[in-house]
């Protein structure tokens, strides 16, 4: 199984996301994460997709959204330098006693406290998945409450 | 000018060509209905809206034109469903019209609503939901467009009805320019040129032809290089009449029930040429077992996701066949195959297509006389089961476009619809549905529409008193426990008290009712039936309830693990 980042520019229209969704579910594949914003051109939406499946699958996965109508690019970065990023906001338990201590980690990632109650804090992290995994392992042991993510957003590096 | 929603529903299907519509109304289209009463198109009204979906289907297959079909909101969209299905798995070009709740109703559940474009999503190549009048001369013109173009399909558009109350300024486009649609239509030389190459290094070729032929219209081409090549021919079920069929190339269907050669041919071939054909699971058999000799697979397709979707096809070219199959033509050199034509021969002889020659009743011989009495010049369609390969079988067609069935879905109901539609396209044509008595009864309603519409079409039920194909596969893998196929009043024995009577159903709707119990019966029948004007004819063929479909690739079997008679 390999995982790969796909981007799919699609007309900014009611039923898009749906179609998208669909040919997931109808053909099985599987889907990690989706993001969906509005592009500079505000008729066009740009949904960044991570799936998993093996070659044969993950050329079909690009077919196949090259098929729908309202489907206007779609392009794949494993052979391209990008970056991706995502966003996760994680509600930790914390207290007077180690609290400190999880800011300390949190500096160390460049990650930030956005806000605190008396017995959690949320952390808001950005970053490649591996950044935030390496953060959610570190979390852990505190007790992690509740985490919310956006999704992988990518784009390639340099004027391309 | 300005025009209501309605007006330019009209004028916009007068200017796509459209000569004829099925469908039924309903109060969300009855704006539509009220400018049809005038229009200069003809309406056919059905009797369920599936029967309008695979009229326009029968329609569009005899004549390549996109079929068009309309039905109101909720109860009629959703019974348009299957006709959608069919079309969109053998890619036939359909447009499909629904009336929806007015727009400030939508989401509210309001009386006969469905989301429309969302239950048919998975089943058309695209659709619309028309939100401002503004936009639907330009949504139609669209939907013809993408029906028609590329890998066609059905395309439904949903039109809520205060659109159609609606007016603004009337403005056809005069083109089409989808930024996200763009179908790629010439094949990449470099990659004709490696097919030409990989021919030429091939011993044992075999073209392998798929629906896309129809609809490229790529005959020609495809019989010129086979025979410039000499490259035996097998056709999918789709294709059946794509190559003529009496030619010395052609080896006949392949798959579950293709014949011998047909199969063999595949499991022994060093190149397989693919050419608008998809590599379903009916043709492959058992994936892993499939085509183990070939060094070469060449596939042409219009649609990439087709290519190297289950069989990896090391030569793939994306385009058009008809014109694929021109240049490729003028760059192969002449060959001879004489030897591997011997081989295929030698397994035909082997393995011929044949049926028992006692003294009973076959549905075989029953087609067999359908094609020798029309020459194979009519249309035939077929419905789903053992009539169906039978027709495929022992019909030999001698024109594309002639044989129409539900490939890909395998829908039950089809075929007579579809005859309707046919002969209603090509009024001068002979159109016969090749009928099973269980499919035959899921849209027997359109006898109505046959009979008011004065359509001369044929329905030969090869009746078996049971839902065949079912009952051969319980025969065959299921110890012949005969669970839920007897289409008969059970103590009573098959035949002794049909239900229903297929004759007086026929009178009882204004049609004429024919039943034959022998053989010898069989072509007087036909003979009749062919004097038959301006109504529709139904021919009670009342044949061995035993019979089988042979050859048979078991499935999950490899396609030369084909069985050829009861153990
Ligand atoms: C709408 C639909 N329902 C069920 C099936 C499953 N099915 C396939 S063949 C068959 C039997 C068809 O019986 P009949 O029309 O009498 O044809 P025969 O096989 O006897 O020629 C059935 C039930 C189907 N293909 N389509």
């Amino acid at each position: 199984m390999m995982r790969r980042t796909i981007s799919v520019l699609v007309e900014n229209k009611p039923g898009v996301l749906a179609r998208i969704s669909n040919l997931f579910s109808a053909r099985g594949f599987n889907i990690d994460s989706l993001a969906v914003g509005e592009t500079e051109d505000t008729t066009v939406s740009r949904m960044t997709i991570v799936v998993r499946g093996d070659e044969r699958i993950l050329e079909q996965v690009e077919k196949q959204l090259n098929k729908l109508i309202d489907v206007i690019k779609v392009s794949e970065y494993s052979q391209v330098e990008h970056l991706e990023r995502d966003l996760a906001l994680v509600k930790v338990k914390a207290d007077k006693s180690n609290r400190s201590e999880i800011l300390q980690i949190v500096d160390i990632f460049r990650a930030k406290i956005v806000d605190v109650s008396p017995n959690s804090v949320i952390i808001e992290i950005t970053g490649d998945e591996d950044k935030i995994q390496a953060l959610l392992n570190m979390l852990r042991p505190f007790g992690i409450k509740e985490m919310v993510r956006t999704g992988i957003v990518a784009m390639a590096r340099g004027s391309k | 000018m300005e025009k209501s929603g309605a007006e330019i529903f009209v004028e916009s299907l007068i200017r796509e060509n459209v000569k004829v519509l099925f469908g039924i109304p309903g109060g969300v289209v009855l704006p539509i209905f009220d400018k049809l009463y005038d229009a200069p198109i003809k309406f056919v009204l059905t009797r369920h809206e599936q029967g309008a979906a695979h009229m326009a289907d029968g329609y569009a297959r005899a004549t390549g034109k996109a079929g068009v079909c309309v039905a109101t909101s909720g109860p009629g969209a959703a019974n348009l469903t299957t006709g959608l299905a069919n079309a969109h798995m053998d890619s036939i070009p359909l447009v499909a019209f629904t009336g929806q709740v007015a727009t400030h109703l939508i989401g509210n559940d309001a009386f006969q609503e469905t989301d429309a474009t969302g239950i048919t999503r998975p089943i058309t190549k695209h659709n619309f939901l028309v939100k401002e009048v503004k936009d639907f001369a330009r949504i139609i013109r669209e939907a013809f467009y993408i029906a028609r173009t590329g890998r066609p399909g059905p395309v439904l558009v949903d039109i809520p009805v205060d659109i159609q109350r609606a007016s603004c300024e009337f403005i056809w486009p005069e083109k089409v320019e989808i930024r996200s649609y763009k179908p790629v239509y010439q094949g990449h030389p470099k990659q004709i040129e490696r097919a030409a190459e990989a021919i030429a290094n091939s011993e044992r070729p075999v073209f392998y032809v798929g629906g896309g032929v129809v609809a490229a219209g790529a005959y020609e081409e495809l019989q010129r290089i086979a025979e410039k090549a000499d490259i035996p021919v097998t056709t999918t079920l789709m294709a059946i009449g794509a190559f003529p069929t009496d030619h010395r190339l052609s080896i006949g269907m392949l798959g579950m029930h293709g014949t011998y050669q047909a199969n063999h041919a595949m499991q022994n071939a060093d190149l397989i040429i693919a050419v608008g054909a998809r590599f379903d699971d009916r043709c492959t058999g058992k994936l892993a077992a499939f085509a183990p000799k070939t060094k070469n697979i060449i596939h042409i397709d219009v649609d990439p996701t087709s290519i190297s979707k289950t069989v990896t096809a090391n030569i793939p070219v994306v385009g058009d066949a008809k014109s694929i199959l021109a240049e490729l033509l003028k760059i192969i050199k002449p060959k001879k195959h004489t030897l591997w034509l011997t081989q295929i021969k030698e397994w035909e002889e082997k393995h011929p297509l044949d049926y028992p020659q006692d003294d009973k009743l076959y549905p075989q011989y029953v087609v067999e006389k359908i094609c020798e009495i029309t020459k194979g010049e009519a249309i035939v369609t077929t419905e789903v089961g053992q009539n169906q390969m039978w027709a495929a079988q022992f019909y030999k067609p001698k024109k594309p476009r002639h044989f129409l069935s539900s490939g890909g879905l395998g829908t039950m109901g089809y075929g007579f619809p579809a005859a309707i539609g046919a002969k209603i396209a090509c009024p001068n044509e002979i159109v016969i549905d090749i009928a099973g008595d269980g499919s035959f009864q899921m849209n027997i309603q359109e006898l109505a529409t046959a009979v008011i519409n004065k359509v001369n079409v044929i329905v030969a039920i090869l009746n078996n008193s049971h839902l065949g194909m079912v009952s051969q596969w319980q025969r065959l893998f299921y110890k012949r426990r005969y669970s839920a196929v007897q289409l008969y009043t059970q103590p009573c024995k098959p035949f002794t008290c049909p239900v229903p009577d297929f004759v007086k159903v026929a009178e009882a709707y204004g049609a004429v009712g024919l039943r034959v119990f022998k053989k010898e019966e069989v072509l007087p029948a036909l003979k009749k039936a062919l004097k038959v004007k301006n109504k529709p004819v139904v021919i009670d063929f009342v044949v061995e309830p035993e019979a089988n479909v042979f050859p048979m690739v078991p499935a999950g079997a490899a396609l030369d693990e084909i069985i050829t008679s009861l153990a």
